[in-house]
C-alpha cells in the first residue's frame, strides 16, 4: 500500500471512529470496508479484472456466510441491510464509469453496467438457492473448504495462474502471449481465504458464533487488516464490533502511537532498507561474501520492518475503530531459539496453522490404532506445517525449501532442547545470559539464511548466492 | 492520559516541527553534502553520481556539487606525494554512457599504469552527462582543490552554444556558483537568466529542501550496492544504435548556414576554464564523433551536427588554439563508425581504447615541473 493510501485510510478510520453512532457503526464499517476492497486493489492488465476480483471477494465472503450460518439464522429481515449495502456499493462503483470518478475508488474504469447487473443477478440467484436449499452440513462445508483451497492453489501456482490469465485474456480479446501469473494479483486474498477457512472449520466443529451477514463481511474484509493481517478470530472480533464504540483518550493515544510507529517502520525504515535488500538482480551482481551478508541482513530487517510496520498501522487503525486487533510480532529477532522465533513472528498465522493443521494432525497421528513414535510425529508435523506455511506464500520450489529449512530447524531445536534442558537449568545466570546471546545470534543467522530461499525466485539463484555468502564461488 | 494531554502533544509537536523547519533555513541543509560515507564506509565512486533508474543502476542524479565530489574517489584523502594526478572533464562520452567505469577514457588510462615525472599517473573521471562548457567550468573550478597535475578537457561543438550553457539541470540548480563564475570571469552569460533556479525562502526550509535531502540520503544508501556490485548504471543488452540517416534540416541551434555565429558560442567560458587551470597544464581534446554514411550524410555528420556548422567550429577552435598556444588535440575523426554505441559521441570499450591510446601519448609528453 502506498503512503497516500495509508494516510487516506487513517483519515477515514479517524472520521469513522469519531463520528460513528453505535447504531450506524456496522453498516458504516461494512460500506467503508467494501469500498476499501476496491480502492486497495492494484491495477491489473486483464480488462475489468481489477473490478471483478474485489467483487468476487464480496461474493465469496457473502456466500460463505450463508454456508456457515444455520438456516434459521439466515433471516432476510435481519440481513437485508448488509446485502443491500454490498449490492449498492458494487452497483454504485460500476456507475462511476459515467462520472469520471472511478480513478479514486477503483483501480481502473469499471466494466459496463449491464455486465455488473448480470453478475449481481447471478450472485443473488446462487445466494437464494444456497439460503433455501443448503444447511451447514459436513458435505457443504467440506465443499466450500475445498473450493477455497483450490482457488488459493490456482492463484499461488504460477503455471495455473498464467493459464487462467490466458483464458481471461482470450475471453477479453487480449493478447494471450502477454499472460503472467501476476495478472491475477488479488489483493488480500491470502488473508481473506484464511479467515473464511477459519469460519468454515469452526462451523464444522460447532465453535462458530452466530453472526449477521454484515458482521461476517466486516470481519473478513476489515480494511485495516486486509492487505497484511493480522488474522483475527471471528468470535473475538465480533465481540469488539458489538461493543459500544466510545473512543477514550487512551484509545486515541495508543492508536496514534501505533500509527506513527508503523508509518516510521514501513515508510522510513523498511522502504530505505528495500533499496539495498537482497533481490533477484543484486544476488547475481554482488562480488564479495561480506557485502552479500550486508544485502541479506538488509533483507531480513526490511521484511521485518515492512511487515511489522503494516501490523502496527493495522492495529492503530483498528484501535481508532474500536477493534483491538491481535499482535502479530513480538521482537522475533531477539528470541534465542527458532521455536520462540515462530511464537513471535507473524503470530496470528502460526496460531492459525497450529489450530487448524498442526494440532489436528498431531492428534490424528497419536490416536490411531498403531500410533507413530513421538519423534516421528514431531518431525512430520513440524516439517509439514512449515512447508504449508511456505506454500501459503506461493507454490514454488523455493518456498518449499524455505519451509523445509524451518521445519528441520524446529525439529533439531526440539531435540536439542530436550537433550540439554536439564543441564542448562544447572548453569549460573551469567552462563545462561551468554548462551542466550549466542542463541539469539545463531537463531537470527539461521533465519537470515532461510530468507535467501524466500527472497529469491528460484533455486539456482539461491544456491549461487549461498556460495557467494560462504565465499565458495 | 486524557484529551488535553493529547491536544498538547499535537500542538507541541507541530510547534517544534515548525521551529526546526525554519531553523533549517538558517543553516542550509545542502551543506550536508560534504558529509559522506563514500571513501570511508563505501568505496569512492569512479565517476559522478548520475542516473534515472536508481533501483537498477544504484545511482542517481543530484545537483549538490559538494555531495557529488564527496562521493567521488578523488576525495579519498590528501593527494599522495608519488601521484601524478590527471583529471578528465567532459560530457556523457567522458562520463561513459553504456561503459563500465574501467572502460571509460579515464578508466582505460588508469588501467594502463603509466608513470610521469617519477610518479604514478592516476586518472580521475570528472565527466558529467550534459553538454555545457559552463558545467565543465563549474566542475573544474571545484576540482582545482584536489590539486591536479594535468587537466584533460574533452570538448565538442555541442558544449559551446550559449543556449546550452545554463539549461542543464546541474547548472540551473547551482545558480550561486554559476553567478559567481559569471562575475569572476565576466562570462558572456546572463546572471539573471530565467534558466537559473533561484531558491526562495521556503525553498531553503526543511520542507523546501526535502527532495535535495532525500537525494543526499539516497546517494549514501546506494553506496552499499555500488561497493557491493561495482555497478553505477544500467547496461541494456539491446539499445538503439546511433542514427545514421537524416532529413534535410541543417539548422544548428537556430543558426542557419552559411555562417556559424561566433557570438553565439561560449569561447569565453572555455578561456575562463584555462584561467582557472592557471599553471596546471590543460589538454583540450576535440572528442571523436560518428561520421555517418547514410541518407543525407552529405549534409550532416551525425544527429548532432550539420557539416557546415561543425566544419566552421573546427576551424574556429583550431585558430583560437594556435593563437592562444593551447595544447589542443583534434581527434574528431579517429574512431570508425562501428565503434559508436547509442549516440554520435558514445564509444564502445574498443573505441575508448583507441582514444585513450592517443591521449596517453600526449599525456606522457608533458614536461615535468
Amino acid at each position: 500500500m502506498t503512503l497516500a493510501l495509508t494516510l487516506v485510510s487513517i483519515v477515514v478510520a479517524a472520521i469513522l471512529g469519531l463520528v460513528t453512532r453505535n447504531r450506524w457503526r456496522i453498516p458504516l464499517f461494512l460500506g467503508s470496508c467494501a469500498l476499501a476492497v476496491y480502492a486497495f486493489q492494484p491495477v491489473l492488465p486483464v480488462r475489468g479484472l481489477d473490478f471483478w476480483l474485489p467483487t468476487a471477494t464480496l461474493a465469496i465472503t457473502s456466500l460463505t456466510w450463508i454456508l456457515t450460518t444455520p438456516r434459521e439464522q439466515r433471516s432476510w429481515r435481519i440481513n437485508w441491510p448488509g446485502a443491500a449495502i454490498l449490492a449498492g456499493i458494487v452497483l454504485a462503483l460500476g456507475l462511476t464509469r459515467y462520472l469520471g470518478l472511478s480513478i479514486y475508488l477503483t483501480a481502473s474504469r469499471p466494466p459496463q453496467t449491464l455486465q455488473i447487473l448480470v453478475g449481481l443477478a447471478a450472485v443473488t440467484l446462487v445466494a437464494i438457492m444456497m439460503t433455501r436449499y443448503t444447511k451447514p452440513g459436513k458435505a457443504v462445508l467440506t465443499s466450500a473448504f475445498v473450493f477455497i483451497i483450490l482457488l488459493f492453489i490456482v492463484l499461488k501456482v504460477p503455471l495455473l495462474a498464467t493459464l487462467v490469465s490466458m483464458g481471461l485474456r482470450s475471453a477479453n480479446h487480449q493478447s494471450t502471449s502477454l499472460a503472467l501469473a501476476q495478472d491475477l494479483r488479488w489483493l488480500g486474498f491470502s488473508y481473506i481465504a484464511f479467515r473464511l477457512l477459519h469460519t468454515i472449520r469452526d462451523r464444522q466443529s460447532g465453535r462458530l458464533p452466530v453472526v449477521s451477514l454484515s458482521e461476517y463481511v466486516v470481519y473478513v474484509i476489515f480494511f485495516p487488516a486486509l492487505t497484511a493481517g493480522p488474522i483475527d478470530r471471528i468470535e473475538r472480533f465480533v465481540g469488539d464490533l458489538r461493543r459500544p464504540l466510545t473512543l477514550t483518550a487512551e484509545d486515541l493515544g495508543e492508536a496514534g502511537k501505533r500509527l506513527v510507529l508503523g508509518l516510521f517502520k514501513k515508510f522510513a525504515v523498511a522502504d530505505v532498507l528495500a533499496m539495498i535488500a537482497l533481490n533477484a538482480i543484486n544476488a547475481l551482481q554482488v562480488r564479495s561474501a561480506g557485502w552479500a551478508w550486508v544485502l541479506l541482513y538488509a533483507y531480513a530487517f526490511q521484511i521485518y520492518f515492512d511487515f511489522s510496520g503494516y501490523t502496527d498501522i493495522a492495529i492503530g487503525l483498528g484501535r481508532l475503530l474500536g477493534i483491538k486487533l491481535p499482535e502479530n510480532f513480538n521482537a522475533p529477532y531477539l528470541k534465542p531459539n527458532l521455536t520462540q522465533f515462530w511464537n513471535n513472528w507473524h503470530m496470528t498465522l502460526t496460531q492459525w496453522f497450529r489450530a487448524y493443521f498442526f494440532n489436528p494432525v498431531t492428534r490424528a497421528l497419536r490416536s490411531g490404532n498403531k500410533p507413530l513414535p513421538v519423534l516421528v510425529i514431531i518431525f512430520v508435523t513440524q516439517v509439514a506445517t512449515m512447508v504449508l506455511i511456505g506454500l501459503w506464500h506461493g507454490v514454488t520450489l523455493n518456498f518449499v525449501v524455505w519451509g523445509l529449512w524451518h521445519g528441520l530447524g524446529l525439529f533439531v531445536h526440539n531435540r536439542w532442547s530436550d537433550m540439554t534442558r536439564v543441564r542448562f537449568a544447572l548453569l549460573s545466570p551469567r552462563w545462561k545470559a551468554v548462551l542466550n546471546v549466542g542463541g539469539v545470534l545463531l537463531t537470527f543467522n539461521f533465519i537470515a539464511l532461510g530468507w535467501v530461499f524466500f527472497a529469491l525466485p528460484d533455486l539456482s539463484v539461491s544456491l549461487h548466492f549461498i556460495r557467494v555468502l560462504l565465499d565458495l564461488s | 492520559m486524557n484529551f488535553r494531554f493529547l491536544r498538547n502533544v499535537l500542538l507541541k509537536g507541530l510547534v517544534l516541527f515548525l521551529l526546526f523547519d525554519l531553523a533549517c533555513s538558517a543553516v542550509d541543509p545542502a551543506a550536508l553534502g560534504k558529509v559522506s560515507l563514500y571513501n570511508h564506509l563505501f568505496a569512492g565512486r569512479q565517476r559522478f553520481p548520475f542516473g534515472e533508474d536508481s533501483s537498477q543502476s544504484y545511482n542517481l542524479s543530484l545537483f549538490n556539487l559538494d555531495a557529488m565530489f564527496a562521493s567521488h574517489v578523488i576525495a579519498n584523502g590528501p593527494k599522495p606525494a608519488d601521484e601524478y594526478r590527471v583529471i578528465v572533464i567532459g560530457d556523457s562520452s567522458t562520463w561513459g554512457t553504456l561503459l563500465r567505469p574501467e572502460e571509460t577514457l579515464a578508466g582505460q588510462m588508469e588501467a594502463a599504469g603509466l608513470f610521469l615525472c617519477g610518479k604514478t599517473i592516476h586518472v580521475y573521471n570528472l565527466g558529467y552527462p550534459t553538454s555545457s562548457l559552463t558545467k565543465d567550468l563549474m566542475v573544474l573550478d571545484y576540482a582545482m582543490r584536489y590539486q591536479p597535475d594535468l587537466i584533460i578537457w574533452v570538448i565538442s561543438l555541442e558544449d559551446f552554444p550559449l543556449d546550452n550553457q545554463l539549461s542543464s539541470p546541474i547548472v540551473a540548480n547551482n545558480a550561486a556558483r554559476v553567478n559567481e563564475l559569471i562575475a569572476r570571469y565576466n562570462l558572456p552569460l546572463g546572471p539573471n537568466a530565467p534558466a537559473l533556479v533561484r531558491p526562495g525562502f521556503w525553498d531553503s526550509t526543511l520542507i523546501g529542501q526535502r527532495r535535495a535531502l532525500a537525494d543526499l540520503f539516497r546517494l549514501q544508501i546506494y553506496g552499499v550496492l555500488w561497493t557491493a556490485t561495482g555497478i553505477d548504471q544500467t547496461y541494456p543488452v539491446n539499445y538503439q544504435r546511433a542514427q545514421t540517416d537524416f532529413n534535410t534540416d541543417i539548422t544548428y541551434h537556430n543558426m542557419q548556414p552559411p555562417t556559424l555565429d561566433k557570438s553565439q558560442l561560449a569561447f569565453g567560458v572555455l578561456e575562463a576554464g584555462l584561467r582557472i587551470a592557471g599553471a596546471t597544464p590543460v589538454i583540450l581534446v576535440n572528442e571523436p564523433m560518428l561520421i555517418s554514411v547514410g541518407e543525407n550524410s552529405d549534409l550532416r555528420y551525425n544527429f548532432l551536427y550539420p557539416r557546415w556548422a561543425y566544419d566552421q567550429w573546427r576551424e574556429m577552435i583550431l585558430a583560437r588554439a594556435e593563437t592562444g598556444g593551447w595544447n589542443y588535440l583534434d581527434l574528431w575523426n579517429i574512431i570508425p563508425a562501428n565503434e559508436f554505441t547509442n549516440s554520435a559521441i558514445h564509444l564502445t570499450p574498443a573505441g575508448e581504447s583507441m582514444l585513450a591510446g592517443r591521449v596517453e601519448q600526449i599525456t606522457l609528453q608533458q614536461s615535468c615541473p
